[in-house]
């Protein structure tokens, strides 16, 4: 069984340095799971720990059913895709990837096999001579991964893997990696800080902050009930708005506004959250209005992005692009109730 | 399926661990075991030539073991009295470090120049610098023979040029043999074989000082000199250090040399030709010990002096 | 960079400026000549002195150039089965000092450069300060230890003894250059399957071969020169290295007054020649090498 179970683990590098708080997370068998977050939030830390690269401070860290926190890095059965990619500069392509089997005395021919197997999946058959420094970034990632494939191991690790390609490969390589691991059928745990590497990869995203784990689900549910302030914010693009409100039972009063939630939230301050698609031009029932005068325009094709204030606080509206609208307008836009947040400081949302 | 931390979660350090704690050390454990298995030979083989020497030769510093005999007494700190009392030893001390402060200061200043020298480029640069490394390449106990051929007073070419074909000196000087022109000319000897190395290592440091430093100095509008005095000297000042120490233990430690040209003569002898003298000579490898230690005592010193005045230049810096 | 203040320079002091330059500029390459006049001037005059005959040599006035040439120094040199025999010997000593120092140090250097352990800062230190020995002071106690393990006027004894400085100069290059290194290949050889000494033997040495060259040239010369404990430790001439050879030139000659200067600076120079050559062919090994240790400190 190739799930891995994060119960309580913390990592301290002394008393206040404190790089993983109380990590619990549950990742299933076959899973693509991404660490997403700021650089600093641990994510990388994590993934580390259960590499065996870092020592655990607290908490246990299991690998199926096994827990792992004395076990070398040797033993854990996992393959990691390093950001540099680490490859071994004085050996071929060919012995990259052999090197793993050959630390586990596989005999020759089937290590012939299992490398020409990884070599032809990736397209490596050409360059298997070659060493890595007469590689493009593109396959140095290639072959890096192919010597992860070819121990096939319980788990792949892969941090940050496509932060050094540039803007085309790396749509080339998402693709390709998840169509890898649908194929190889087996557990990925992926770290990034790209929040749409995030939502596009993964079969769950856990967001991380400052060491703290923020909110584990499917990208959907991220997307659409966010737990607290700072995944809202943090996924999404462009951000959510976020208004300062007061409450006096049901109602909310913003600067610019004052609308009526659906229940009482029984809180007295909150942020309102709403994203620019949940604003539109087009008047509906039960939608409350608000005004907004219009500082910037971009129109980007299929979109059309306003950006301006209401009342006093600055907001992003996404509208049809074929909606008419110049800087120093005052456009009246709808909310969609259906899809509003509301915060209280920082911690809870009350509403859907 | 998600999951979130809950209401007002108490993620304070350690607040929320369950009962089972566990401290694992094991990665750095066996970090650990393995750094000191690495690091057994070499400390094997530095206790078998360094260290157990050196703790014999402290052992036999108190004692009075002459070679030749077999019996040898504990003589308690006799050979320390006898030594702090031994005109010899002093004179050992002074012509070493006579030595030391000749060497080391004209290193410094010719190294210094040859380095500026060769920083700037010209043609030929790299031909210089190649034949910069051939002195120090060159066995000690060679130079020295080269040396006392050019230094011979009848058909030296020194006396030849200086005398016979420039008229600047009256008559022949017998360099290495008139104790008034011995050691300097030992110290030329020196002086020529590691010029050169100085030279280079004061380069590497010159090569480290970013160009654009020269630049905002002369945008600032100074000199050549000042430029020198003020910016190119303090930022060497660490290559400076590390070269002008290391001559300097060497220097106080020198040994073939003097050996090679002069073998036992009196006016010529530094600490290490005195501690030989005694021990290998005179057979007297008690008190030769109880000298030995002496100079290690003294060399010592000179390294604590440099740590100190480089933890002092960091400081600064 | 000084190209700025040039251009930068009014028209009007471009003139005296420029003459100014080329009065320096000749003045500069006076300065590179005297230089190169003063390293290399021995040479020239041991190399005049290895081609004339003895008795040209003590003749007065001195000859700049030779008047008669002569090869006998030469087939002197090479008929001395002493000397011929110290270049072996040597040889035997300063590639045998250099594995031994490259098996005990790289492993030592590895150990310090990339582990925090307890002790390791003294182990570091007590390294380093073992170069700093003078070697006169552990003489007597070296020569007690070699005698015990019969060793005595053996090349073992100058092999092992030369670790002295072998190994501490195998530490300072190594162990900078190990820290170097990123971690990562390190990371991966373990996630891979490595343990601790697979990576190190497999992956760190490897990549450390340049490291290693270098440390491997400057412990061959340093052997090639090295006359207190050659002196001290071998007896019969038949083991004598390089040094010792050389001062002893024509020991057994019947002539012990005059010393035979001919074929000593011919001995000199059959040594020098091949090693000024591999200096210059492998300087820049070589400076990286002395610098990198030095001006990190």
């Amino acid at each position: 069984m190739a799930s891995v179970a994060y119960q309580h683990v913390f990592k301290r590098y002394s008393a206040e340095a404190v790089a993983v708080k109380d990590l619990n997370l549950q990742i299933l068998d076959t899973e693509f799971m991404v660490l997403v977050g700021p650089s600093g939030c641990g994510k990388s830390t994590a993934l580390r720990m259960l590499a065996g690269l870092e020592e655990i401070s607290d908490g246990e860290i299991k690998i199926g059913d096994r827990i792992v926190n004395e076990v070398p890095a040797r033993e854990r059965d996992i393959a990691m895709v390093f950001q540099s990619y680490a490859l071994y500069p004085h050996m071929s392509v060919y012995d990259n990837m052999a090197f793993g089997l050959k630390m586990r005395r596989t005999p020759k021919n089937e290590i012939e096999t299992k490398v020409s197997q990884a070599s032809k999946i990736l397209g490596l058959d050409n360059f298997l001579k070659r060493k890595p420094r007469q590689l493009s970034g593109g396959q140095r990632q290639r072959v890096a991964l192919g010597r992860a494939i070819v121990r096939n191991p319980q788990v792949f690790l892969l941090d940050e893997p496509l932060s050094n390609l540039d803007a085309q490969l790396r749509v080339e390589t998402r693709i390709n990696l998840q169509k890898l691991h649908k194929d190889l059928n087996a557990t990925f745990i992926y770290v990034t800080h790209d929040q749409v590497e995030a939502m596009t990869m993964g079969d769950r995203i856990a967001v991380m902050k400052d060491g703290i784990l923020q909110q584990v689900a499917s990208p959907r549910e991220i997307y659409d009930d966010p737990a607290n302030l700072y995944v809202a914010g943090f996924i999404g693009s462009p951000k959510m708005n976020f208004v300062p409100v007061t409450i006096s039972g049901s109602t909310a009063k913003a600067s610019g506004f004052s609308m009526q939630l659906p229940k009482a939230p029984g809180i007295e301050a909150g942020v309102l959250g709403i994203r620019p698609e949940d604003l539109t031009e087009v008047p509906h029932e039960g939608f409350p209005q608000i005004d907004m005068k219009v500082e910037v325009v971009e129109v980007l094709g299929a979109d059309q992005f306003l950006y301006g204030k209401v009342g006093g606080d600055d907001m992003i509206a996404r509208l049809d692009p074929q909606f008419k609208v110049s800087i120093g307008d005052r456009v009246r836009l709808n909310v969609n109730m259906r899809r509003i947040h509301l915060f209280d400081v920082n911690t809870e949302r009350a509403i859907l | 399926m998600s999951s979130r931390p809950p209401a007002g979660a108490a993620v304070a350090e350690g607040a929320a661990v369950p009962a089972r704690r566990r401290r694992v050390r094991s990665l750095e454990a066996s970090n650990a075991r393995f750094a000191y298995f690495m690091l057994t030979p070499a400390l094997l083989c530095l206790a078998l030539v360094a260290f157990y020497p050196m703790v014999n030769t402290i052992v036999t510093s108190f004692t009075n073991s002459t070679f030749g005999q077999n019996t040898t007494n504990f003589i308690g700190l006799d050979n320390y009295t006898k030594l702090v009392q031994d005109p010899a030893f002093r004179t050992s001390i002074w012509t070493s470090v006579r030595f030391t402060i000749i060497t080391v200061v004209f290193e410094f200043v010719l190294g210094l120049i040859v380095a500026l020298v060769v920083n700037s480029s010209f043609r030929g640069r790299g031909v210089v610098r190649a034949s910069m490394l051939i002195p120090w390449a060159l066995i000690t106990v060679i130079s020295a023979a080269m040396w006392k051929l050019m230094y011979n007073q009848i058909y030296g070419v020194f006396n030849d040029i200086l005398v016979t074909r420039i008229h600047v000196l009256a008559a022949n000087v017998d360099w290495l043999g008139s104790p008034a022109t011995a050691l300097p000319a030992v110290a030329a000897i020196d002086i020529w074989k590691t010029t050169p190395f100085i030279a280079l290592l004061l380069l590497a440091g010159l090569q480290l000082i970013p160009g654009d430093v020269y630049e905002a100095a002369d945008v600032d509008g100074a000199g050549k000199i000042r430029t020198f005095f003020s910016i190119t000297l303090p930022l060497l000042m660490p290559s400076i250090l590390v070269a002008v120490i290391i001559r300097a233990l060497d220097a106080l430690r020198v040994f073939d040399l003097f050996y090679v040209l002069f073998g036992q003569r009196p006016d010529t002898t530094t600490m290490s030709i005195y501690v030989q003298e005694q021990i290998i000579y005179f057979g007297k490898v008690g008190y030769g010990s109880a000298v030995s230690v002496a100079l290690l005592f003294i060399i010592a010193i000179f390294i604590a002096i440099y740590i100190m005045m480089s933890r002092w230049s960091v400081a600064r810096s | 960079m000084s190209a700025a203040t040039a251009d930068t320079l009014p028209q009007q002091r471009r003139k005296p400026v420029k003459v100014g330059k080329v009065a320096s500029r000749g003045l500069f390459f006076l300065l590179v000549g005297v230089i190169l006049l003063y390293i290399l001037f021995p040479f020239y005059w041991a190399a005049r002195t290895s081609f004339m005959p003895d008795s040209d040599i003590y003749l007065t006035p001195v000859q700049y150039w030779p008047n008669n040439f002569t090869f006998q120094h030469y087939i002197n040199a090479f008929s001395e089965t002493t000397f011929v025999r110290s270049i072996l010997n040597s040889a035997i000593v300063g590639i045998s000092a250099t594995v031994i120092a490259i098996l005990v140090g790289s492993s030592a250097s590895y150990a310090l450069a990339r582990f925090n352990f307890l002790g390791r800062n003294v182990a570091l230190y007590l390294i380093l300060a073992m170069s700093m020995f003078p070697g006169i002071s552990i003489l007597g106690s070296l020569y007690t230890v070699l005698q015990r393990f019969h060793l005595y006027n053996t090349l073992y004894a100058l092999i092992i003894v030369y670790l002295t400085f072998s190994l501490p100069l195998m530490v300072w290059i190594m162990q900078s250059f190990f820290r170097g290194m990123p971690r990562d290949l390190e990371e991966a050889a373990y996630v891979d399957g490595a343990s601790q000494f697979q990576t190190f033997w497999r992956i760190m040495i490897p990549l450390a071969a340049p490291g290693l060259a270098t440390v491997g040239i400057l412990t061959v010369m340093g052997c090639w020169q090295e006359y207190l404990f050659a002196l001290s430790f071998l007896l019969s001439s038949s083991k004598w290295t390089v040094p010792l050879a050389i001062a002893n030139t024509g020991a057994n000659q019947a002539s012990a007054f005059q010393i035979p200067w001919g074929d000593q600076m011919a001995e000199t120079l059959v040594v020098m020649l091949p090693l000024i050559a591999a200096v210059l062919i492998l300087q820049r090994r070589i400076i990286s090498g002395l610098t990198a240790g030095a001006v990190k400190g």
